[in-house]
């Protein structure tokens, strides 16, 4: 995914004069390319994430869509009042790359499980939360977030993540795309995130179910899912976050504000998970459904 | 002569902060009077580059409020300088008004909105940067409190400054010596401020922060600096122009009443 998005980014910045790449010393031998390319348009502000986040804002204020990239927690909770303050609050095109989203860095303990991050960012009111499930959607995502600059958070993998989903060049937030084994049952799988791999690699978990992503979400796109929910009678999502605060409860949020009879359940993390270390397989077997 | 403009300026925005706090029941008002002289010289003065019509003007230099806990001073000051009506100042802080309690971008010629202590200085940073990759000559000034320094952002962004020798930055540090409960020697020891910013690569001036005629001129000197970022140390006095508010912490919090707002009006030259 990681290599997906800089090449996909270096596409865009050689016909989007605006685009800025800042990283906080994170990056090696994914960004160079980038940089020797628009060295006027990159930097590395050290390890220092706050201010990198302060940065982004101001360059954005002057024009710039700003990249801010760095790995697990580090752009997201260590800034977490830059980004809600500088950006959300000004409204600016900031997009936040994380690369490590969920358990990517499993065996690197706690500190890079980035398995509470939807739950800050959806709770920032212009956000758009791109969380993409294989290197198909990266490229998708990207492309709309830079086609529409605003406040954003894109959360990528690690690298070497399987395609399932169709290349989809006009993706929109909000929106719920199909895999192409989808044969129109009412029952469903949603997934967000790399959440993706973990349902394909073995999909006899949802035999009977058909899939779909949504590639984009936040705070501003919950009206249209209760429209979108409408067709079908069970909906499990699926994500690799703590079920607290992730991207289930925010579905449940979004289309109980109708009475509903659908069932609706939510594959995610439990709280427990806080103290596993390993691969991200490993860990992932732990993954709990809530009704 | 030009003294004489931001003297009369200043005068102008302490009488406007009294009667805004004593309208809203406000507080802060000892930390807005202490940068009173300095934003009036740089706008009194001219030396800070605005159009009044045209807030976004590009040629613009940015001045960031990172004590946003200040804005009564940058308000009055703006509405002193015709960037909005000075009417509305009477609005400030009450419900549903554009000048809310803490600095707001929604005010014309507010850069940048603040209240959480520590985000200004790399914001201004990231001006400066654009700055100098667009080839444009603005110069950014922020303002921080002393007690602000506690922040461990502004370290970021001091480091990077000098890094990247951004001379079109100027932070000015309010030097009142006082933070929330007491002064700032005996809550997080600062000194030696002047020589840890000289370590950290920047150009420090420390200056009487109330003196126009110095402020005038360090402040012009500072926008002529090359390669290295600038500070400048004002040593200010918390509550300056009104005796019974000066260097007393109360005067954080406390609000006027007819009295008191009376007898302040007095003491303004």
């Amino acid at each position: 995914m990681r290599t997906e998005f800089i090449k996909n980014l270096i596409v865009h910045a050689k016909n989007k004069k605006n685009i800025f790449l800042l990283v906080a010393d994170i990056g090696y031998g994914v960004v160079e390319e980038f940089q020797k390319e628009f060295p006027d348009r990159f930097m590395n502000v050290g390890v220092a994430e706050q201010n990198m986040t302060g940065i982004a804002a101001g360059l954005a204020s002057e024009g710039y869509h700003v990249f801010t990239y760095s790995i697990a927690n580090f752009p997201t909770f260590r800034c977490a009042e830059q980004i809600r303050n500088d950006i959300d609050y000004h409204n600016l095109p900031v997009t936040i790359v994380s690369v490590g989203g969920g358990l990517a860095y499993g065996n690197l303990g706690y500190s890079h499980h980035a398995i509470q991050d939807y739950g800050l960012l959806r709770m920032m009111p212009n956000f758009s939360i791109a969380s993409p499930g294989d290197p198909n959607e990266v490229k998708s995502a990207l492309k709309y977030l830079i086609k529409n600059p605003g406040p954003s958070y894109l959360r990528l993998g690690k690298n070497n993540e399987a395609s399932y989903t169709l290349e989809n060049p006009k993706i929109k937030p909000g929106k719920w795309y199909g895999l192409k084994d989808n044969t129109g049952k009412e029952e469903i799988v949603l997934s967000t995130g790399t959440a993706l791999q973990w349902i394909m690699q073995d999909k006899k978990k949802f035999f009977n179910k058909d899939i779909y992503t949504i590639p984009i979400w936040g705070a501003k796109y919950k009206k249209e899912q209760i429209e979108l929910s409408s067709n079908f009678s069970s909906i499990i999502t699926v994500e690799d976050h703590i079920h607290d605060c992730g991207f289930g409860s925010w579905f449940k949020e979004a289309v109980l504000i109708k009475k509903t009879n659908q069932e609706i359940s939510n594959f995610a993390l439990p709280l427990e998970v806080q103290y596993s270390v390993g691969k991200q397989e490993n860990i992932m077997k732990k993954m709990c459904i809530y009704n | 002569m030009q003294n004489i403009k931001s003297l009369k300026l200043a005068s102008a925005v302490r009488k406007d902060i009294l009667d805004m706090a004593l309208i809203s029941k406000a507080s802060h008002i000892g930390s807005a009077l202490s940068i009173v002289d300095i934003l009036s010289v740089l706008y009194g003065n001219r030396i800070l580059k605005f159009n009044n019509t045209n807030p976004k003007y590009e040629k613009r230099d940015r001045l960031i409020l990172s004590k946003g806990h200040a804005c009564m001073a940058l308000y009055a000051i703006l509405a002193e300088c015709k960037f909005f009506n000075k009417k509305n100042l009477d609005e400030y802080g009450a419900n549903n008004s554009l000048l809310m309690a803490h600095a707001s971008h929604k005010v014309p010629g507010v850069e940048f909105s603040t209240g959480s202590l520590g985000h200004g200085l790399s914001f201004g940073v990231g001006l400066a940067l654009a700055g100098k990759r667009k080839k444009n000559n603005h110069h950014v000034f922020v303002i921080n409190s002393d007690g602000e320094m506690n922040e461990g952002s502004n370290w970021e962004a001091i480091m990077f400054a000098a890094h990247h020798n951004l001379n079109n930055l100027i932070l000015v540090i309010d030097y009142n010596n006082l933070q929330s409960f007491d002064t700032i020697e005996t809550t997080l020891k600062l000194e030696p401020l002047h020589d840890k910013m000289k370590a950290f690569g920047w150009k420090v001036i420390t200056v009487d922060g109330h003196n126009h005629a110095i402020l005038n001129k360090t402040l012009k000197e500072a926008k002529k600096v090359q390669n290295k970022p600038i500070c400048i140390i004002a040593n200010t006095i918390k509550g300056k122009g009104v005796s019974f508010m000066e260097n007393s912490v109360m005067w954080h919090y406390k609000s006027l009443n007819e009295n008191t707002h009376s007898d302040a009006m007095k003491e303004i030259i």
